[in-house]
């Protein structure tokens, strides 16, 4: 069937045109471009935000904002970038645009519901950056909304909880229609462990999404009661506990890192396999790491608050499951890395963007056992060093995940190839300004840099300014990335069904895929990553 | 398909699955002022906990679901219930 007026194949890209076809459209693939369209724009605010930030603190003292403004500027860039874009992220994007096509369905099994999440989590996103502006007072409590503070502040903390609360129903309903349609809509033949393995990893992110979201969704309601009513929840002088608080928020925003970095694990699983023409090594013990990431990830909250004055034996306890759950992570890093032994592998854009994840995701790795081991977390909690690896994990696994994902589905998605070599020079600026923007911030924090100061005493300077050079190299290269991508996804050269030789469903399909996904239920007879024929490049 | 299938629960049963959650709100109220220091939060939740199970299994007819749904709802409840032990253990040893 072709679309008549342009003989182009009717795709769920043209089958319906006009922007209200979009707003209403119930289409799995259409939705997951709307939330990454919205998610890519929400972004570049909170970056350029982010880069406000080191522009302030190219040198000591006072150069482009207020203290207040600062404290405003690293609030509203955490809400938007955890809230708004990390945890919806992967799971909502490319979840949405390829799990069903790879489990062999023709949508989700909500479809209605699907779009209904969209419409709330863009109210969510829209309050949040409304928070920001509003009467002037943006929130200034972190995006962790620690109290005493946040039950006290006189800046818009109540539109901002609120916003985290509304964002929270949109990934709470996201997670319950993707564990419904693995269930229930897996092609016949598909059983569990012929299941590609970024599904896998929706499937448990998606647990995650609807058991832990509920708790920071009361927990913040709690806060705004707190602020209305003074009910006494968090404040020891009613009979509360403010360290209670702590322990609300991090059994939601442990949980969360595994909601943002399980997706990515999953990206990276199926690119290795395709660009070594080689079957992934180690499929079960992948799947079970993933099951094992999510559910130990449950249990290690407390690592957050060393420092806050829980007791000791509590302290000695998160402090060893810590220490556990880098044991499926690091199982998923070797397997990655025998994926790639002894294959065909073509350094093509994607690969280079999911190697560079294993190497950024691992210092994030790394140093977050640093911080998870008692003592060496008295030195470094709160400084610059918390800040480094956070970025490393979240912006060098999630992030750099995300951009394989798109360089990898791109041919799919649009139909069109983007241009290799601006692909290439991208991932050098964003590889290179990423390690100069956060690896400094490393020593300095370990030298007793405070993170979230807006001034700093004069011997932190050379790492700061480094730092700062860095975040230009990085804008530098997103930008080239998003051009690249923006006009190629247009004006690209058409892309073949299966331009990286991939085996799993979605290569099998037409680029860009047909509405409804399948002319016929795929029957599925074999395990997901079978290379008959490898392709030697 | 046989989780499609209604089940009607009779009226008897649901009468008396009422009464029994308002006898547990009862003795939660009057459980208030019984004195069990730090031990007062654990055992209302272990009331409401009860309360909770026996709404999902008669009310919301997870008794007649298939196993691997009661499995799944089972398991959220012992990971909350890990989860609030945990949390627990903090403000016992403080």
């Amino acid at each position: 069937m072709t679309n008549s007026s342009t003989s182009v194949p009717l795709n769920y890209l043209n089958h319906q045109t006009g922007l209200w076809s979009w707003l209403s459209s119930t289409d799995h693939k259409r939705i997951g471009l709307l939330y990454m369209y919205s998610i890519t724009i929400f972004f570049c605010v909170a970056a350029i935000l982010g880069l406000l930030m080191r522009i302030e603190k190219i040198a000591p003292g006072q150069t482009i904002m207020s203290a207040q403004t600062y404290n405003g500027m690293f609030t509203i860039h955490g809400i938007i970038m955890i809230f708004i874009v990390v945890i919806p992220g992967l799971a909502a994007v490319f979840g949405n645009i390829l799990l069903p096509i790879m489990i062999g369905a023709k949508d989700v099994a909500f479809p209605k519901l699907n779009l209904f999440s969209w419409y709330v989590y863009i109210t969510g996103a829209f309050l949040g950056l409304y928070s920001q502006f509003a009467n002037g007072h943006s929130p200034d409590t972190g995006w962790t909304f620690y109290v005493p503070y946040s039950a006290e502040a006189s800046s818009n903390v109540v539109i901002a909880l609120t916003a985290a609360f509304v964002l929270g129903f949109a990934s709470i309903l996201t997670g319950l229609n993707f564990i419904v349609t693995i269930h229930r809509m897996r092609a016949p033949g598909m059983t569990w462990f012929r299941m590609p393995l970024f599904p896998w990893s929706l499937y448990a992110t998606a647990w995650i999404q609807i058991l832990a979201t509920p708790i920071i969704g009361i927990t913040l309601l709690m806060v705004i009661a707190e602020r209305t009513f003074h009910i006494g929840f968090f404040d020891p002088a009613l009979g509360g506990d403010p360290v209670l608080y702590q322990h609300l928020f991090w059994i939601y925003s442990h949980p969360a890192v595994y909601v943002m970095i399980l997706p990515a694990m999953g990206v990276v699983t199926e690119i290795f396999p395709t660009f070594s023409q080689k079957p992934v090594f180690g499929y079960v013990p992948i799947v079970f790491s993933s099951m094992a990431i999510a559910l130990v990830g449950y249990f290690v909250w407390g690592h957050h608050m060393f420092t806050s004055g829980m007791s000791y034996e509590s302290r000695w306890f998160f402090s060893f499951l810590t220490f556990l759950v880098a044991i499926p992570s690091a199982i998923k890093v070797f397997n990655w890395l025998s994926t790639m032994y002894g294959g065909s592998v073509d350094l093509k854009p994607p690969l280079l963007f999911a190697i560079s994840f294993i190497f950024l995701f691992t210092i994030g790795g790394f140093t977050g056992l640093t911080l998870g081991s008692l003592a060496t977390n008295i030195q470094l909690h709160n400084t610059d060093f918390v800040v480094a690896h956070f970025h490393y994990i979240i912006f060098g696994g999630m992030g750099f995940a995300f951009f394989a994902a798109i360089h990898y589905w791109f041919p799919k998605i649009y139909g069109r190839m983007y241009n290799f070599k601006w692909a290439n020079i991208s991932w050098g600026f964003l590889f290179v300004g990423f390690n100069l923007l956060y690896f400094p911030l490393f020593v300095i924090g370990i030298q007793g840099m405070p993170r979230r100061y807006f001034d700093y005493d004069p011997k932190f300077q050379t790492g700061e300014m480094l730092s700062t050079v860095g975040a230009f190299i990085l804008i530098a290269g997103l930008f080239m990335m998003l051009a690249n991508l923006i006009y190629h996804s247009r004006k690209g050269a058409v892309a073949t069904a299966n331009p990286w030789h991939g085996v799993t469903l979605e290569w099998q399909i037409p680029s860009p895929p047909p509405h409804e996904n399948f002319d016929e239920v795929p029957v599925i007879t074999r395990d997901p990553y079978i290379f008959d024929n490898p392709q030697t490049n | 398909m046989k989780n499609q299938e209604n089940h009607i629960s009779s009226d008897s049963t649901n009468w008396t699955v009422l009464l029994i959650l308002l006898i547990l709100t009862t003795i939660s109220i009057l459980a208030i002022k019984i004195h069990l220091g730090s031990f007062t939060v654990a055992l209302a939740l272990i009331i409401a906990s009860v309360k909770v199970t026996i709404v999902l299994t008669y009310f919301m007819h997870l008794k007649f679901e298939n196993t691997l749904l009661r499995l799944m709802v089972g398991g959220v409840f012992l990971l909350f219930a890990i989860v609030i032990a945990i949390t627990f253990i903090d403000y016992y040893f403080r």
